[in-house]
């Protein structure tokens, strides 16, 4: 037979590219899996104790990861507090406000804050950022120097200049998916709103109320982002091993750590704790990408015309 | 003061507050561009493109093997993950409703999410402990691991976009599934996939964290793919890090390089994307 039947042919393309669809999940799996058997040594030496030992000393072999853990969280959070408004009102005017010949010009300027490489706001952070913040840290008042807010040393280099490089660079990543969020969110709601008399604001309200799932999911995907970036917080962080609340202080991240030691890591349990810290990483970046992910398409499924769109600005943002 | 003045002038600095919001993100963007371009410039020679760095203490030389490095890095990458990525994507639009695809659409979403230093970690695993070193294709291979998703999902997109009538056209032709993909659906959403890998591209000649320890760094021309090689963005952080002024301008100048890859490929892209929409809305 020289041609194959059609029904035969549709199954082998079927099944040939579902074999590549499958090896992206095999990706997924098997990062968990090889971070896990390569993790191992460091698992079980210190077990759950390496998550709440301050002490990192590659030297006497003693590896504890909180001060890691503490410096990743507090500068995503603190990012995300100066990010999230800031991307919601970008979202707000060029979705609902911007004047229409604005638009496209404005939008292809905030996506390309989001294409420069980390590498550049690293660069640009230790070189430009961190003598502003040494400067405005050096000219604060005594008494609020005193504050456990803004103690340490004055030297720039600290997760204030950390927070705010990646408050920077994700709020270019929350403000677009935010946008197709209130895009979605059907004209009716906003023409109900005017049709009472509401007011420009008040009528936006409605709009972000009615897409909060979508919003808070977009705020979330922001916070996965901030928690694995890794050049520019670690050329800014100041890399020292420190669980305080001061905003001065110099302290560290999960990533940084791994970016500052893995190619000189030489015995075993070094590096298998320098892996441990990647899986964790791993593990947390998945549980917030799956939840927040989750949140959008809920909110999807409620507008569901619109379910493509959002999906290729995802896919988009990212790229 | 009535009620609605007070609701007039609260909506009123609401919405100043939501242009302030888009002025806040352009200072640093102005001022990112500005200290690149203008310390870049100053920096940024012929030599740069032609020489090797020079040791400590001496003035001049280039980081002609990390461009090159960089171009060959991204160019493998691009060479395993672009068609394993576009199958992969017309999978996820041709069979959108399996479960395969939506447990793949979620995978890649995840894989997209995932930093890329733990990639680096991860092809660090499988490929620089088995080979006991750091080499070009290793940092290829984390690359690549990090375009699959991108162009998977940008495919799918652009597939399902084009007109269903299409597809049915060439099935009735008695095309097989096969045919009809590649033949017609394919061809016609190309120009589209063609942007989102340029975007792609950009994105991975960019990344930095998932090379310190797979592609690691080289001093010298090395285009052995066995070897470690050098990249540009390794070397910018290098050359920061390092305390003597004349690596910093060495750093400025290969920043200047990146942003002008990354500004020029967005540009095109852009308007390779208006044309598309005017074909799309014009027909």
């Amino acid at each position: 037979m020289r041609f194959m039947g059609r029904a035969e042919s549709d199954l082998g393309f079927r099944i040939g590219t579902g074999a590549f669809a499958a090896l992206v999940l095999a990706i997924v799996a098997a990062i968990g899996a090889v971070l896990l058997r390569e993790s191992i040594l460091s698992v079980r030496e210190f077990g759950l104790a390496f998550w709440v030992t301050d002490v990192w000393d590659p030297v006497a072999h003693q590896f504890g990861a909180r001060p890691f853990i503490w410096g990743t969280l507090y500068s995503s959070l603190l990012a995300l507090l100066i990010a999230a408004p800031i991307s919601l009102g970008i979202a707000t005017y060029l979705s609902e406000l911007c004047p229409s010949a604005l638009r496209q010009p404005l939008i292809f300027l905030t996506e390309l804050l989001a294409a420069i490489p980390s590498i550049v706001y690293g660069l640009w952070g230790v070189f430009v950022l961190v003598p502003l913040v040494r400067q405005l840290e050096t000219a604060l008042p005594d008494w609020l120097r005193a504050t456990p807010l803004f103690s340490g040393p004055p030297i720039g280099l600290g997760m204030l200049s950390a927070a705010l490089i990646l408050a920077i660079m994700v709020t270019p990543f929350i403000s677009s998916l935010a946008r197709e969020v209130l895009k979605s969110v059907p004209r009716t709601q906003r023409e109900g709103a005017y049709a009472l008399g509401a007011t420009d604001w008040e009528a936006i309200r409605v709009a972000l109320s009615y897409g909060r799932t979508g919003i808070i999911g977009a705020i979330m995907l922001g916070f996965g982002r901030a928690l694995g970036e890794t050049m520019a917080v670690t050329m800014v962080i100041g890399n020292s091993p420190t669980v305080s609340w001061s905003l001065f202080s110099p302290q560290y991240t999960m990533a940084a750590v791994m970016a500052n030691e893995f190619a000189e890591a030489v015995d075993d349990l070094h590096l298998h704790a320098l892996i441990e810290i990647g899986l964790v990483l791993f593990i947390i970046t998945l549980i917030v990408n799956a939840f927040s992910r989750l949140l959008i398409w809920n909110m999807n499924r409620q507008t569901q015309p619109t379910k493509a769109k959002l999906q290729a600005a995802a896919v988009g943002d990212a790229a | 003061m009535t009620r609605n003045t007070r609701r007039r002038i609260v909506s009123q600095i609401a919405v100043m507050l939501c242009a302030l919001s888009v002025i806040l993100a352009l200072i640093p963007l102005g001022l990112i561009l500005f200290f690149v371009t203008s310390r870049g410039v100053q920096s940024l020679n012929w030599d740069f493109f032609t020489k090797l760095p020079v040791p400590v203490g001496e003035s001049g030389g280039g980081m002609a093997n990390a461009i090159a490095g960089t171009l060959m890095l991204t160019g493998f990458a691009a060479l395993g993950a672009v068609p394993v990525g576009i199958i992969c994507g017309v999978y996820l639009s041709e069979y959108a409703g399996t479960r395969l695809a939506s447990v793949a659409r979620f995978a890649a979403d995840t894989l997209n999410g995932v930093p890329s230093i733990v990639i680096g970690v991860f092809v660090y695993a499988i490929v620089v402990l088995q080979m006991r070193q750091f080499s070009m294709v290793a940092g290829a291979i984390a690359l690549g691991v990090m375009m699959i998703p991108i162009i998977a999902r940008t495919t799918e997109e652009l597939l399902r976009l084009v007109p269903q009538t299409l597809r049915e056209g060439a099935l009735a032709l008695g095309a097989t599934r096969a045919r009809a993909t590649f033949s017609v659906v394919l061809p016609a959403a190309l120009p589209g996939i063609i942007t989102g890998v340029i975007l792609a591209l950009a994105r991975i000649a960019g990344e930095t964290a998932p090379l310190l320890f797979t592609a690691f760094n080289n001093r010298y021309w090395s285009t052995n793919p066995l070897q470690p090689t050098a990249s540009l963005t390794v070397q910018i952080f290098t050359y920061a890090s390092s305390p003597y002024e004349d690596w910093h301008r060495q750093a400025w100048a290969g920043a200047l390089v990146l942003v002008s890859i990354v500004l020029i490929c967005s540009i095109l892209a852009r308007t390779a994307t208006r044309r598309l929409e005017r074909m799309n809305t014009g027909s």
